[in-house]
């Protein structure tokens, strides 16, 4: 224990002086990080009541999730919601994005703000406005205005990203391109898009990651046949604790934890 | 300048690159205005429409007499403003303790702050009902251990609602604090040991200062996100704490009273768009101040 | 490789505005067909904007620009076909060097053993022959300036643009590559525009430099004409040293400090004139020692003398008190040093050169 004796600082702080900081940064991360990890050992627990560690270990949630239709329904409408998320606000937004910055437009600055304006909005604003829009164009509990709305939340998202990494890469490759006889677009397919391939997927990623993990727009404007997870999640926790919860959660994070640790492996290898 | 040879035509091809620009970023930009700005523009007008289909300004004026209008304000700001404080009390240490570790490590923790922001929300908000209940967790655990009798009530009230709401706020203070904090370069604080400051005073006043963007931008990010939050409070809170986004979900799923509704969606869009001019021309006048002060 | 058949430019009243900033003012310029011709200035000249309205990338307010006989102003860059090499060489980390270089192949449908031999006769002719398959990020700075070079001629363009290739590189290798990219030129010629402030480099490597500033081209000449007979004092001053004396032509006489000049041109009109002395011009003259016909003596004061190794700086002040530099080789009879010495100074007469006086352009 004698590092404890050890400056820490500058300052000439020691260690065992820090202490209370130390303890209390680890315990603010045990914080963050052992609450969603404790669902995962809950959803092997075969009994009705909560107990941790469990008593008996068990599948049964998760049988009970996988043989539910309206469960599983809920899934796949989601599943499909995320999909098509993704493969209608990736391109729009890189469009977008790229647009944004080769243009010297004078509103440039403008048009971003009004771009990233859903971020900014409070939510359940958009929730309500939305569903007010869509009872108006019968478009409530239907998979395209779902789509649709989860895509304009998806957006600003993949354009942060996109954005960033257009800002790092060189332009000057895609004039020389040019100047070599490649028109504007060959010049972005066989030279920027393979360069920033990697930002573009992680924005599809984190658009579907919006699209799936969305609860209040889905809340509103998503229902009977076209019901969200999230919005079946969401009705069962208010009104009782299912375990079955338990079980879906885990497969969330396991989906999600997947998905990420796939965009980080892809980034790395570059 | 048109009296230049080739000058139509130059500018006839400088505008239809424009346009060409241009019609890569209007796909995106329509979709969010159809799908966004014109429902919401729809709820400004809703606001102003009475119950019988004319404009009046009803809804505001019941907002203003109603107390209960009222103590819904107060709520949500009391909610918003315990919740930053714990945040700035747990997030701080944190983000200046990551700040100090060794880059490697660092990051390694970072995966800590940076998991519950991809972890779905209402799996989080799952979690700690499991935690909390009368027959969670931690009361199974503390009546277990003989640390208490009777089952605390950790949920469906206030307590609950702050702990679920702290923590999916948390990394939202940490991040932007932690990159102000490793951005500061150490050897601010050895110049201040040098010139005889001590630990506390070099930190208050070389430290704070520096990391001030980093904390102000994580409190204005937390407070917004606060005001209009909806699902954590709902569940956790048991229909005991109602913020404002509780009223505008029970308004239109109970009431239909889509005119209270929207009253009340649009005084929350105004308070938010406020905080976030007031925060822009506050650091820009903080600036200006500090550098008043120093010449 | 065979030499390229190549085109002459024809620029013409081009005009470029940035709001009331002129960066191109009605710019007319002819580069004859296999030119090597600089385009030398400070930042902010113009230059590098004069370059890429060559290229296409920056579109101007009007004008005309002719490569050959056909107008290309409103032609894409992607059509006009022109080599460029950038200065920071803008090669494509995702490929291959072989595959950048076969790039502008690719696009004319260039493909299989015919473009792999292009590719590798190209490499070979930057000396960087068999280096085909490296990736970009393990080539040095001098070889991916090769590889952009390569690139840029491996489609057999008549007309290459460069814009300050070598300035990225260190003082050896920059010069080694002057070299190198004027025997390319030899040896290939196709018309090339380079753009460059570096005044050495220009002199080095050009057929003619055009030297601009504000969006107008200040004088168009050989290397020589501009370093020996510059046409104002601002193409004086950003070529080689100078000093200038204010002085009089007045009922045909030319007049320093008293002293009449002779010079190798007919004066110009009465009226006030700049005579640009360059100190390497200056000859001091040994004590007796008589220059012959065809140099102006000049009498002067030593004040100070600064070694710098291969020659000394004199500072010297003539008798009015106008205080000139003269430059010294440390070669030969050894230079004096003594402060307050008196000097006679040779100047030849066709050294004698007068510039229009401050604020005039001619």
């Amino acid at each position: 224990m004698s590092w404890l004796q050890n400056p820490a600082t500058e300052t000439q702080i020691t260690h065992r002086a820090r202490l209370w900081l130390y303890a209390t940064s680890v315990l603010v991360m045990v914080f963050l990080v052992i609450p969603t990890l404790l669902v995962i050992p809950m959803s092997f627990s075969a009994s009705q009541y909560l107990e941790f560690p469990p008593r008996e270990w068990s599948l049964r949630w998760y049988a009970s999730y996988f043989s539910s239709t309206s469960w599983m329904d809920a899934t796949a409408t989601s599943l499909k919601a995320g999909l098509l998320t993704a493969l209608l606000s990736t391109p729009l937004a890189t469009m977008a994005a790229y647009g944004l910055h080769v243009s010297r437009l004078r509103h440039a600055n403008l048009l971003l703000m009004l771009l990233l304006t859903p971020m900014v909005v409070p939510v359940i604003l958009i929730g309500i406005g939305v569903f007010y829009a869509y009872v108006k164009l019968k478009l409530v509990n239907s998979m395209l205005g779902l789509v649709l709305a989860h895509s304009m939340l998806a957006i600003p998202v993949v354009m942060l990203v996109v954005s960033s990494a257009l800002k790092t890469f060189d332009m000057d490759q895609e004039l020389v391109a040019r100047s070599l006889g490649a028109s504007r677009l060959k010049a972005f397919w066989l030279v920027t898009l393979p360069q920033i391939k990697f930002s573009v997927v992680t924005g599809a990623v984190l658009a579907f990651l919006t699209s799936f993990d969305e609860i209040i727009v889905s809340l509103f404007v998503s229902g009977g046949p076209n019901s969200t997870l999230t919005r079946n999640m969401f009705n069962a926790l208010r009104d009782q604790v299912d375990p079955t919860i338990a079980a879906i959660s885990t497969l969330i994070v396991l989906v999600t934890t997947i998905l990420l640790v796939i965009t980080q492996y892809v980034g790395r290898s570059k | 300048m048109t009296d230049l040879p080739n000058a139509f035509a130059l500018q006839r091809n400088a505008l239809w690159e424009r346009l060409g620009l241009a019609s890569l970023i209007m796909p995106a930009l329509l979709l969010i205005i159809i799908t966004m700005l014109v429902p919401v523009c729809w709820l400004f007008y809703l606001s102003v429409l009475s119950d019988a289909g004319n404009f009046s300004l009803e809804h505001y004026q019941r907002m203003w007499e109603q107390p209960s209008y009222g103590r819904t304000f107060v709520n949500t700001f009391k909610v918003s403003l315990l919740t930053t404080g714990i945040c700035i009390l747990l997030g701080y240490p944190l983000a200046y303790f990551l700040s100090e570790l060794p880059q490697r490590v660092a990051n390694l923790c970072m995966v800590a702050v940076l998991l519950p922001l991809w972890t779905s929300l209402l799996v989080r908000t799952y979690a700690w009902l499991v935690l909390l209940q009368r027959k969670g967790l931690i009361n199974n655990w503390g009546i277990e251990l003989g640390m208490w009798d009777e089952p605390l009530a950790l949920v469906h009230n206030l307590t609950g609602t702050l702990i679920g709401m702290v923590h999916v706020m948390l990394p939202f203070l940490v991040l932007p604090l932690y990159s102000a904090m490793r951005a500061i370069d150490r050897n601010y604080l050895r110049a201040a040991a040098n010139l005889g400051a001590g630990p506390l005073r070099s930190f208050w006043l070389v430290f704070f200062p520096l990391a001030l963007p980093g904390l102000s931008a994580g409190v204005l990010i937390v407070f917004i996100l606060c005001l209009g939050f909806y699902v954590t409070p709902a569940v956790l809170g048991g229909g005991k704490v109602i913020m404002v986004s509780s009223r505008i979900a029970n308004d239109i799923e109970i009431f239909f009273n889509w005119g209270a509704a929207s009253a009340l969606g649009v005084v929350l869009l105004l308070l938010t768009a406020l905080l976030i001019f007031g925060a822009m021309r506050l650091t820009r006048v903080g600036s200006v101040l500090s550098d008043r002060a120093a010449s | 490789m065979a030499r390229n058949s190549s085109l002459p430019i024809t620029i013409s009243q081009v005009t470029k505005t940035y709001g009331k900033v002129f960066a191109l003012d009605h710019v007319d310029l002819h580069i004859k067909s296999s030119e090597f011709l600089t385009l030398l200035g400070p930042s902010g000249s113009g230059k590098t904007t004069l370059l890429t309205v060559l290229a296409g990338f920056t579109r101007p307010d009007g004008g005309s620009l002719k490569f050959g006989d056909t107008e290309m102003i409103t032609v894409p860059p992607h059509k006009r076909e022109v080599g460029m090499v950038f200065q920071n060489y803008a090669l494509f980390p995702h490929m291959t060097v072989a595959a950048n270089v076969a790039f502008p192949l690719k696009l004319r449908g260039v493909v299989g053993a015919e473009s792999a031999r292009r590719v590798e006769r190209a490499l070979e002719m930057v000396r960087l022959g068999g280096y085909g398959a490296r990736g970009v990020d393990q080539l040095s700075g001098g070889q991916r300036q090769r590889v952009a070079l390569a690139r840029a001629m491996v489609f057999e363009p008549r007309i290459m643009l460069m814009d300050e290739p070598l300035s990225a590189l260190d003082k050896q290798l920059r010069e080694h590559m002057q070299i190198e990219l004027r025997q390319l030129h030899e040896q290939l010629g196709m018309t090339t525009v380079y753009v460059t402030h570096d005044q050495r480099e220009a002199l080095t490597m050009s057929d003619r430099i055009a030297v601009i500033q504000g969006g107008r081209i200040m004088q168009l000449d050989t290397p020589r004409a501009i370093y020996e007979r510059p046409a104002n004092r601002f193409v004086a001053e950003f070529i080689g040293e100078s000093t200038f004396v204010p002085v009089n032509v007045s009922s045909g006489h030319l007049l320093l400090a008293g002293q009449p000049l002779q010079t190798a041109e007919p004066l110009p009109a009465d009226g006030q004139r700049l005579l640009m002395l360059r100190p390497e011009r200056l000859r001091v003259l040994a004590d007796g020692e008589d220059p012959g016909p065809g140099f102006n003596l000049l009498a002067a004061t030593l004040a100070a003398t600064v070694y710098q190794g291969d020659s000394s700086l004199l500072q010297v002040a003539l008798p009015d008190g106008t205080r000139l530099h003269v430059r010294s080789a440390s070669i030969g009879a050894a230079t004096p040093t003594e402060p307050g010495r008196a000097l006679r100074l040779a100047l030849a007469v066709q050294d004698t050169v007068l510039l229009p006086p401050d604020g005039a352009a001619t």
